[in-house]
């Protein structure tokens, strides 16, 4: 038979690994990115990528490993995928590192592994503090040369807008915007796997990319594929604050030995290195003596909204705690976390050589995602989900270092699978439903060029991100996601009064950003009703009003379909064949 | 009151073969007020200083924290990445204007995907046999990773690119960026064995001997790589090579 080809959207970690096993095994890749893929969101991750390869002498392993992911995702995850993950760990850091990731290096030349929050083990590699840019890179290089081999076609500048489905429903190719001329078209596969990334615009400011939008998601959740756990969003406990972002001060800050503290008299006006240690209260090592500063991120975010929300401490009065690096000498700290010293120094204007960084909690990742099988599939056969897009690898709560970890992993699977689905699959009748999709798409982006009304996307766009920090973050109260539901149904109502200031048709990027502004209303309906409908508090989702994590009713995947009337829900048992599920104590003895 | 505002002039040009023109703008300031932050404001509220509706700047962004290269642009008259470039530390009127070396599309965005054709042309990646496990890589020290990790830091940005004299139409230097990776490559134990096929890709026109020299690319770099430092040593490099190639043909 012909060879396979096969579609990836998404050119992160999780895009080209898929790619990197595909041309491998022989198949051929159309490759969609909306940025060339070298600038994709992935490069952002800083502190590391897990694996028990226990090179410390500890008695790390990667059972140790599947346990503190599943502990520290509060029992939610599946566990068959997550086991299988760990134990590919060791063996994906040694093909990153013979790819020629410059990681961080013993004396004798072997890899040196830091801790991270969630575990008691050295078991990050790292280098510096730029992992993720140098894991990206190293697989851009082999997609590169993938590439000039002609196994891979790259379609930087797209954007995905839908899947093509044939009247079966299943999936036969994808339609795309070609950012700069506009060109509207559609493309044939066999296979199509979505590595979509993160969903952070739907907060406005995250410390995700402009690019994350999770439009690419929404798209398909609208054409049927079930969204899962969508309710559950990562609220990182060290960021910068900022007017655009929120620039993530990684996890690394605090393996390396950082400390997280606040003032204990809250009108203290001195500078944060004049304050007398006997003067600071070093809140997460007091409440959690055991993890200390490397508590889970759901923790130690729920812990700094304790301190400034609940004990009215802060910096000078400002909704901020002090992350402090400054007791660890210059050269290691250089060595080992060159990368984000810089950014908070560029940004801030600061030198965390020299002064303890101010910092505060912003949202980070989506732990939710498409609903895949352990094959990564989704409902809709044919179509693939990797990544952070999709929801299964780490429950309730994310541990840090295992996102890329994720991504890579699933990527590999992914590629041989989306192979294998396509050597199965039956031929599609007709044309697989593309003439149609391309008409459908078409009249969409009709409607909106000439759409006349007083809705400005980006006004619409900065409310929708207040209300969901404000009632879908740290905290949660079923009266503030409802308002937070109401709200959304009053934008999308607005929305059909959208008018565009650029009509033209070449780059224009207000054109693309109105398209995706549609679909995060959508999907930001599933994460508000979601977490409405979850009345316990189970990692990084937390309500007050029903404080305990409640097995016997939420030990279950949330499912979220698409109607017309709004998102419809079920719930699915969890996979807990070999862990079983125990209270979630970090704050205990042992 | 009046809130303080901050002055901004950006050349606009509605496609490559319209005409440029400047607008100018007034936006309110915000503390820690950077020049992307300015593009999202302009986007909310698409209106000059003298009140004439205009539309949202085509730009590239996407981190927002100077590590995916995408914002390069020249603001007062300088190349470097927007997301990091604070209003406070500029002077007002703030001008900002396309790169000046690459194809323009619209506005401040530009097509700047020569750099990754140069990237393959000197095969910068390592000839891995294969993604199957194969064991641990090759051992490397400390002090080779310390020299190493400042070349990966590389953020294809292509201000190194945009400042050379030398990067031009007539030349077709590679430019900086791409001679960095060459070092990059050819340092590592198993990367080196492309490192023949990589010097002998930037020997002759458009090679590595079009640099003058000039040093702009290493005051410029964002990331601070050690760019003369590697133009340098893979001059010599591509030297040796080609005497060797000339004897031993």
């Amino acid at each position: 038979m012909a060879t396979p080809r096969i579609i990836v959207v998404g050119g992160g970690l999780a895009g080209l690994s898929a790619v990197i096993k595909i041309a491998e095994a022989g198949g051929t890749v159309d490759l969609f990115s909306i940025v060339p893929v070298k600038r994709s969101h992935s490069v952002c991750a800083q502190g590391g990528i897990n694996a028990a390869k226990n090179l410390k002498g500890e008695g790390d392993t990667t059972y140790k490993h599947f346990d503190d992911t599943i502990y520290g995702g509060d029992f939610l995850a599946n566990q068959t995928p997550v086991k299988a993950m760990c134990e590919a760990a060791p063996a994906i850091i040694d093909l990153l590192d013979r790819m020629g990731v410059p990681f961080n290096r013993t004396p004798e030349g072997l890899l040196d592994f830091r801790r991270f929050g969630g575990t008691l083990y050295n078991r990050t590699a790292f280098a510096g503090a730029t992992t993720g840019q140098q894991l990206l890179y190293a697989l851009d290089e082999q997609v590169r040369r993938y590439e000039s081999e002609g196994k891979v076609t790259k379609y930087e500048g797209w954007e995905f807008l839908s899947a093509v489905l044939d009247s079966k429903g299943v999936a036969r190719g994808i339609t795309a915007l070609d950012l700069r001329t506009m060109e509207l078209r559609s493309f044939a596969a066999d296979a199509i796997i979505l590595a979509t990334g993160g969903i952070g615009a739907i907060f406005g400011k995250s410390t995700n990319s402009v690019v994350c939008t999770g439009s690419a998601q929404s798209a398909v959740f609208q054409q049927g594929v079930t969204y899962a756990n969508g309710e559950f969003i990562q609220v990182h406990p060290t960021c910068i604050p900022g007017e655009d972002k929120l620039r993530l001060m990684s996890e690394s800050a605090r393996g390396e030995g950082g400390r997280v503290w606040v003032p204990r008299n809250p009108s203290d006006k001195r500078a944060g290195k004049q304050i007398p240690e006997a003067e600071r209260f070093y809140f997460l090592e007091e409440w959690y003596p055991k993890y200390g500063n490397l508590v889970p991120r759901d923790i130690a975010t729920r812990a700094i909204h304790k301190v400034v929300y609940e004990n009215h401490l802060g910096i000078d009065g400002q909704p901020m705690v002090y992350l402090d690096l400054t007791h660890i000498d210059r050269a290691t700290l250089d060595r080992k976390l060159g990368g984000i010293l810089d950014i908070y120094e560029k940004f801030v204007g600061d030198d965390p050589h020299d002064v303890p960084m101010k910092i505060f909690p912003g949202v980070h990742y989506t732990m939710g995602g498409l609903w895949v099988d352990f094959n990564q599939m989704t409902n809709i056969p044919g179509l693939f989900a990797i990544g952070e897009c999709e929801y299964q690898y780490h429950g309730a709560n994310r541990l840090g270092a295992n996102s890329l970890l994720s991504c890579i992993y699933a990527g590999f699977i992914s590629g041989p699978n989306a192979l294998s689905y396509s050597k199965n699959a039956a031929a599609q009748d007709g044309d697989g439903g593309h003439a149609a999709e391309v008409t459908r798409q078409a009249a969409i982006n009709a409607k909106l060029l000439k759409n006349e009304g007083a809705e400005n996307p980006f006004k619409l766009w900065r409310e929708l991100g207040d209300t969901m920090t404000k009632h879908a973050t740290v905290i949660r109260y079923n009266k503030g996601l409802k308002q937070a539901d109401e709200k959304i149904v009053e934008l999308l109502d607005r929305y059909k009064n959208v008018s565009l200031a650029d009509r033209s048709q070449w780059a224009n990027t207000s054109f693309a950003f109105a398209r995706q502004l549609k679909n995060m209303l959508e999907l930001a309906r599933v994460i508000a009703q979601g977490a409405t409908l979850r009345d316990e508090s189970r990692g990084a989702h937390y309500k007050p009003d029903f404080p305990e994590r409640n097995d016997e009713r939420f030990l279950k995947t949330t499912k979220a379909s698409f109607t017309d009337s709004g998102p419809r829900f079920e719930y699915e048992e969890v996979d807990t064949q070999f862990i079983k599920p125990r209270p979630r104590r970090y704050d205990a003895a042992n | 009151m009046a809130n303080k505002t901050v002055q901004f002039e950006i050349k606009r040009q509605s496609s490559p073969d319209a005409p440029a023109v400047w607008e100018s703008y007034e936006l309110e300031w915000r503390p820690g007020m950077n020049v992307t932050t300015a593009m999202m404001d302009i986007a909310a509220n698409p209106v000059t200083a003298s009140g004439k509706p205009t539309t949202p700047v085509t730009y590239d962004s996407n981190c927002l924290e100077e590590i995916c290269g995408s914002c390069a642009m020249r603001i007062n008259g300088k190349a470097r990445m927007a997301c990091s470039a604070l209003v406070d530390n500029l002077e007002q009127p703030i001008r900002v204007e396309p790169l000046s070396k690459f194809p323009l599309v619209r506005d401040l965005q530009v097509d700047r995907s020569v750099l990754f054709e140069n990237l393959k042309a000197v095969k910068a990646w390592i000839p891995i046999d294969g993604t199957y496990d194969l064991g641990a890589g090759p051992r490397v020290t400390p002090q080779q990773q310390e020299v190493n990790y400042p070349l990966s830091n590389c953020i294809s940005c292509t201000c190194c690119m945009e400042v050379c004299p030398q990067f031009n139409e007539k030349t077709g230097f590679v430019g900086a960026a791409t001679i960095a990776q060459v070092k990059l490559f050819n340092n590592h134990p198993t990367g080196k064995v492309l490192k023949e096929e990589r010097l002998r890709a930037l020997a002759g026109d458009g090679g590595i001997q079009e640099c003058g020299f000039a040093q702009n690319c290493v005051e410029v770099c964002p990331k601070k790589l050690p760019l003369t430092n590697a133009i340098s040593d893979i001059s010599r490099d591509v030297l040796l090579q080609a005497a060797r190639d000339f004897l031993g043909r």
